[in-house]
């Protein structure tokens, strides 16, 4: 697998000469600033859902007219939907990270899988958000690196958890049942995938981990893919550590997570959302002390206060990162739920000083 | 450079060169055991499961799972069984072996792995295009693989075969593809030795030779096989297939086998095997003389049929010397001889002590690692310790003597003071820990039941003890732990405190006992992992690791206790008695009872009792996981199970025809109504004269509007239907007289039977209990007069009504014993008594009540709100602190 040449070969070399030489920035979070927008049913929807249904289904769909539409379904909500509805607003996030610092920035396709869309009955539209997302990124990536052309800037196309898990029965009183397969899941990312690479992507990331055979599926996907294009890209792997049980939700510890996705040979692995910089420290300390690859975190903005809101403030949060970088434990870094242009300037702001972690050799991952 | 496999389950695994050997577990194998493959084939899930869970008790690092079975729906089963394994965290905990000669069984299997198992196995038998083509998916799955020595020719036989074999896999593994060479596991072939055939003589040797060349050319690899193949000449004789793995094991880990699926329970240690069938069996496996096989067989059917016990029942060990007599004596757990060896070997010491730091200590050295390595279970241990005290008693005047001339006292790990909380008489928990305790060099100072604090803390005191260990069973007992904890702390203890007891928890502990005490507190799961603890808390080098761990790990039990979410909210009293059950009462006809009152049973037959006895719990005691009777022929613990109950019988023979104990029995029956969520119990059926009114605790759990929130109360008739109903009161106990003969077993310093005793009489308790709610329910109370169960479903409650006992889930407030005990006048009538906590002594007795209802059910109340437990004490005339106090388990908040 690791034998196939890059679909993109000098993106690939400027990406890991920059991650040689300093701390890349990923962007922060998506959701925060389209809440800012505040749209309603009638924003999410555009002009091309208004009238309830897909007025474009015919053109963007290999499935024929009997596919169900969307009545009844309320779109609001459906960020990745955006993409398509309102792009100028998903082009003006990324473009206010990149003025902030962002090195990289990652897709609006966090929920842009089959499983995920359906529950707006737009299962249809998993390639096309994929591709339009990946296309949207680039274009923003592409317009702030010819300004600054010493400083080149990536697109990450996110491929997002789902909304089931597949080792985790949703019925408690059937432990073995399963709402979703291994191979349903590898289908499902398989068609995003193409999107995202069609869309420009330059490397994949597969984020947001609780189910660690979730992410199993995914990593089998992208290989198969990739064998099937003759080609590859790079691919980073982001768990989540659900809370301070210090464990993934399907139960994994830090260092199991790792072994379980190692075989990816990732670019990079790391943690992000669920808990702030904080309580991420010490699995992101694991992760730098067992992994042969790059070590990334976008932790969020702290845990959620009394209103399910993040309110730890960019300064905080980048003295914590800083804490981080100081010791040697990063790569790349960036923000996940709560976090703003503003706590990205300042995290890029705090590890600009500190040398990255350098790749170990083999030796030292030994003696860890 | 080292390459380490790295493996996951939900905890990693990486083969480190000092674990030496990785058991593989084998009997989740439909192929291997007989026994599995009748649970899959019968759609037995959950005991298949259970066979699981027992692998990785028993210390299997890594489990084989293997479906391959013309009438299983193989990928089908290999997909079920896995994601029911992988729900189980104590099994989820290590990697899993995907095992199928089929392809797609393998891949069914990996599309339900999350972590970084093996596969078992991919060889070139079909070529190396499909080799490769199924190790390229190997890694894509993110697994590690066994490849068989197995090519188009077919399997490997000869040494040099298996090595040739093997060494082209690796070639194409690490250049075709780029496969780590730690991910390659070899198999080159077990086979049946000693067939008959001459060919086969030297497979043994083969597998030996070819993995010791095989090691030193691929030194990342590491080499496994499925051991029990090689002895398959011997099915049907235990002693000697297990001889024969034990001695080829012991030969090719020395040449570099470094894996093997085995069966992990039942590895014999080589110095076990009787000297005559271990040079044999040597002769059979390093293929040594043309007549190995026939002088195998000559002597094999000596040990047919006896598994596990031939070894131990001859005497041939009563040849060796003093030092290794001891050391048998106390691994086997015979008490025989133990008084004389203890003689010899202290006439051969410069003083006594000598005798209990050598050889004693040394042997039990042994026992302390094999409970801890999962090999010895735990009344193999209380065996062990039995003949330990028996030595030491004999010793101990010499001890005495010498040390009144010396002043030298021995050492040991340290002192532990161990008492049963007061208020509290359940103790065969902490009996078991103590021995356990001894085991493992500790001195135990045991102070026994219903201690008070100070008392606790005055003898830690004046035995300047390094740690102090609290036992309780009923849930008052939380509450007094909580407070000999903040006793410690204003008396500026500075030692640690252990808590164990079945109703104690991590978080009970966490929240309630360690925040009082900053020396460090620690809660004890059982028995087999307080010597792990105990050592811990000595170590100058562990402790403070070891508590800073445990600290931070308790607060973040409190923290997570504290962000708990708001979605299991209860309801508010009035929404949830709205929500009462409830039936037509107006229609209901409660039955009547023939003989109402109070009846009193002195010196019930023992003999009638003993049918009625539920095993399993007494397992459960014994910490031997499993259903009876399917325990006593379980695959890993079955031997241990058969015996401890063949023991049980002995004395349950002894203590019926010695009558031991006696049986005494009262129960009542009263008219009653319902009122609220309390039931007022009358003298006589005029219903004027109340003699009692008895308070209900009740659900507030948000259930869909069908399904109630139960409260005992409501399964009586309201008073305003003015229905003639009725309730029924009972307390039994099998535990009069009990102490002499435990007083007799200690004094012969036979814990064993002490244990096993009290375990019994609770047991003939219940058992008890069982046999007079069915009388009622047929005689006294006589609503279903013609009832005929079998004891199974007794066990499983099939029958009409229920018997909730006060502190037990349906109604948990241990103080309603009270009104039970003065409604039935238990303590004249039976001689139980009532101790501050509100638990029964002699403890082996139950009491409770009787409901009759036809819909009436066991739950459980579960959390109670601020509100409701204002209203409960406002009924009982409590003060809140009162009603806080004896609730606390249950209560939603944090009281002030």
């Amino acid at each position: 697998m690791s034998t196939l040449p890059w679909i993109h070969p000098d993106r690939v070399a400027l990406l890991e000469q920059a991650l040689r030489q300093r701390i890349l920035i990923i962007d922060g979070g998506m959701g925060t600033m389209l809440q800012a927008h505040e749209l309603d049913e009638h924003g999410f929807r555009g002009a091309r859902f208004e009238h309830g249904h897909d007025g474009h289904a015919h053109a963007h769909s290999h499935e024929h007219s009997a596919h169900e539409p969307p009545v009844g379904c309320d779109l609001k909500g459906n960020n990745d939907l955006l993409t398509l509805t309102k792009p100028e607003i998903i082009r003006g996030v990324h473009e206010a990270y990149l003025e902030a610092g962002a090195d990289l920035v990652e897709t609006n396709t966090f929920n842009s899988t089959r499983i995920s869309q359906a529950d707006y009955k737009l299962q249809h539209l998993a390639y096309e958000l994929n591709r339009e997302g990946a296309r949207l990124a680039r274009a923003a990536c592409d317009a702030m690196t010819a300004k600054t052309p010493h400083k080149p800037r990536f697109v990450i196309g996110v491929l997002g958890p789902t909304s089931r898990t597949a080792s985790l029965s949703p019925d408690v009183n059937d432990p073995g049942f399963r709402n979703v397969t291994f191979e349903e899941l590898a289908e499902n990312y398989t068609e995003s995938t193409n999107g995202l690479i069609d869309g420009g992507a330059d490397v994949i990331m597969v984020e947001t981990i609780f189910d660690t055979l979730n992410a199993k599926a995914a990593l089998f996907a992208l290989s198969e893919l990739f064998h099937q294009r003759g080609a590859r890209m790079p691919v980073m792997i982001s768990g989540t550590i659900t809370d301070r049980s210090g464990r993934t939700l399907s139960g994994q510890t830090a260092e199991a997570f790792y072994y379980s996705v190692r075989h990816a040979r990732p670019l990079s692995v790391g943690f992000n959302c669920a808990l702030g910089a904080e309580d991420l420290r010490p699995h992101v300390q694991t992760l730098s002390n067992i992994a042969e690859s790059f070590v990334s975190t976008h932790p969020n903005a702290g845990l959620p206060n009394a209103f399910g809101e993040y309110d730890e403030t960019p300064e905080h949060m980048a003295d914590v990162i800083g804490g981080f970088a100081r010791d040697g434990l990063l790569n790349l870094v960036g923000g996940c739920c709560g976090t703003t242009p503003a706590h990205i300037k300042a995290i890029a702001e705090a590890v600009r000083n500190h040398a990255p972690r350098a790749l170990p050799s083999a030796t030292e991952v030994e003696a860890a | 450079m080292a390459r380490h496999t790295r493996l996951s389950g939900l905890e990693p695994l990486i083969i480190t060169p000092d674990l030496l050997f990785i058991n593989v577990g084998e009997r989740t194998n439909v192929t291997g055991s007989a026994q599995f493959k009748k649970l899959i084939k019968e759609d037995r899930y959950d005991e298949a499961v259970d066979v699981a869970r027992q692998q990785v008790e028993s210390g299997a690092q890594i489990i084989d799972i293997n479906m391959d079975e013309g009438l299983i729906d193989s990928e089908a089963a290999m997909t079920r069984f896995v994601n029911l394994i992988s729900s189980e965290p104590d099994i989820a905990r290590v990697p899993f072996m995907i095992d199928s000669s089929k392809w797609t069984v393998i891949e069914a299997g990996l599309r339900c792995l999350q972590g970084k198992g093996i596969v078992n196995s991919i060889s070139m038998k079909e070529g190396e295009a499909a080799f490769l083509e199924h190790a390229r998916k190997v890694q894509q799955y993110g697994a590690a693989a066994v490849v068989m020595a197995f090519d188009e020719q077919g399997q490997a036989d000869t040494c040099a075969r298996k090595v040739e074999i093997c060494s082209r896999a690796y070639e194409l593994l690490t250049t075709q593809l780029d496969f780590l060479p730690e991910d390659i596991i070899f198999d080159p072939n077990i086979f049946a030795i000693a067939t008959g055939i001459e060919e086969h003589n030297n497979y043994a040797v083969d597998f030996i030779e070819a993995t010791r060349e095989l090691k030193k050319r691929f030194p990342d690899c590491h080499i496994s096989g499925g051991v029990s193949n090689v002895s398959f000449s011997f099915r049907g004789n235990n002693i000697v297939r297990e001889a024969i793995h034990s001695v080829f094991l012991y030969h090719a880990i020395r040449a570099g086998m470094d894996m093997g699926i085995v069966n992990a329970g039942a590895l014999t240690i080589m110095d076990d095997i009787d000297p005559e069938l271990r040079e044999r069996v040597e002769d059979v496996v390093l293929n040594r003389r043309e007549d190995a096989t026939e002088r195998l067989l000559d002597i094999a059917d000596n040990y047919k049929g006896k598994r596990g016990a031939a070894v131990v029942e001859t005497l041939a060990w009563r040849e060796k010397p003093v030092r290794e007599r001891l050391s048998h004596a106390l691994v086997h757990g015979i008490d025989q001889y133990v008084v004389e060896d203890t003689e010899e070997a202290r006439q051969l010491s410069s003083r006594p002590l000598d005798v209990i730091e050598g050889p004693l200590m040394d042997g039990m050295n042994v026992v302390g690692d094999l409970f801890g390595a999962g090999k010895m279970f735990l009344p193999q241990v209380v065996k062990s310790a039995r003949v330990m005290k028996k030595a030491v008693a004999y010793l101990l005047p010499y001890i005495e003597e010498e040390k009144l001339r010396t002043g030298d006292t021995g050492k040991n790990n340290g002192k532990i003071i161990m008492a049963t909380v007061k208020g509290d008489v359940h103790d065969i928990g902490k009996n078991i820990v103590g021995v356990v305790l001894r085991c493992n060099n500790f001195e135990v100072i045991d102070l026994g039941v219903m201690v008070p604090v100070q008392r606790i803390l005055e003898t830690a005191i004046a035995e300047n003890a390094d740690m102090i260990g609290l036992s309780g069973l009923i849930t008052p007992s939380l509450e007094e732990m909580s407070q000999v904890a903040r006793e410690m702390q204003r008396q500026n203890f500075h030692i640690p405190l252990l808590i164990g007891g079945a109703t104690t928890s991590r978080a009970h502990t966490a929240l309630k006992i360690e925040p009082h005490y900053k020396a460090g507190t620690v809660w004890v799961k059982d028995a087999s992992r307080a010597v792990g603890v105990a050592q811990s808390l000595v170590s100058k080098d562990l402790v403070e690791d070891f508590l800073a761990k445990v600290r931070a790990d308790y607060a973040d039990v409190r923290e997570r206790h504290r962000n708990r979410g708001p979605g299991k909210q209860l309801v508010p009293l009035a929404k949830a008695r709205a929500q009462r059950f409830s039936c037509d009462w107006a229609a209901y006809e409660p039955p009547q009872p023939r003989q109402p009152g109070v009846t009193v049973f002195d010196d019930y037959d023992l003999a009638t009792l003993r049918p009625y006895i539920d095993w399993t719990p007494f397992f459960q005691t014994w910490e031997l996981a499993g259903h009876y009777p399917a325990i006593l022929t379980d695959e890993v613990i079955g031997t241990q199970a058969s015996e401890l109950f063949k023991d049980a019988q002995a004395m349950l023979d002894r203590l019926i025809g010695e009558k031991w104990v006696t049986a005494r029995a009262v129960i009542g029956l009263w008219p009653a109504a319902n009122v609220g969520d309390d039931v007022e119990v009358y003298a006589s059926t005029a219903r004027k004269e109340r003699l009692a009114t008895l308070h209900s605790l009740r659900q507030q759990v948000d259930k869909p509007i069908e399904r109630p929130d139960f409260c005992l109360a409501d399964f009586i008739a309201p008073k305003e239907f003015d229905k003639p109903d009725w309730i029924g009161g009972f307390a039994v106990t099998a535990g009069i007289g009990i102490e002499e003969h435990l007083t007799r077993f200690e004094a012969d310093y036979d814990d064993y039977s002490s244990i096993l005793l009290k375990a019994l009489a609770d047991r003939l308790a219940e058992a008890f209990a069982e046999h007079m709610h069915e009388r009622v329910r047929r005689e006294f109370w006589g609503f279903v007069p013609d009832e005929s169960l079998g004891n199974d479903e007794l066990i499983a409650e099939k029958y009409r009504g229920i018997r909730p006992a006060p502190g037990y889930p349906a109604c948990p407030d241990h103080t309603e014993k009270t009104a039970l005990f003065a409604l039935l006048d238990v303590t004249r009538n039976t001689g139980i008594e009532l101790t501050e906590g509100f638990a029964m002594y002699p403890t082996a007795a139950v009491s409770g009540w009787y409901y009759s209802h036809p819909d009436s059910q066991y739950f459980v109340v579960g959390r109670l709100s601020k509100e409701q437990v204002e209203d409960y004490a406002k009924r009982k005339g409590w003060t809140m602190l009162e009603a806080e106090r004896w609730l606390a388990s249950n209560l939603d908040y944090d009281p002030e």
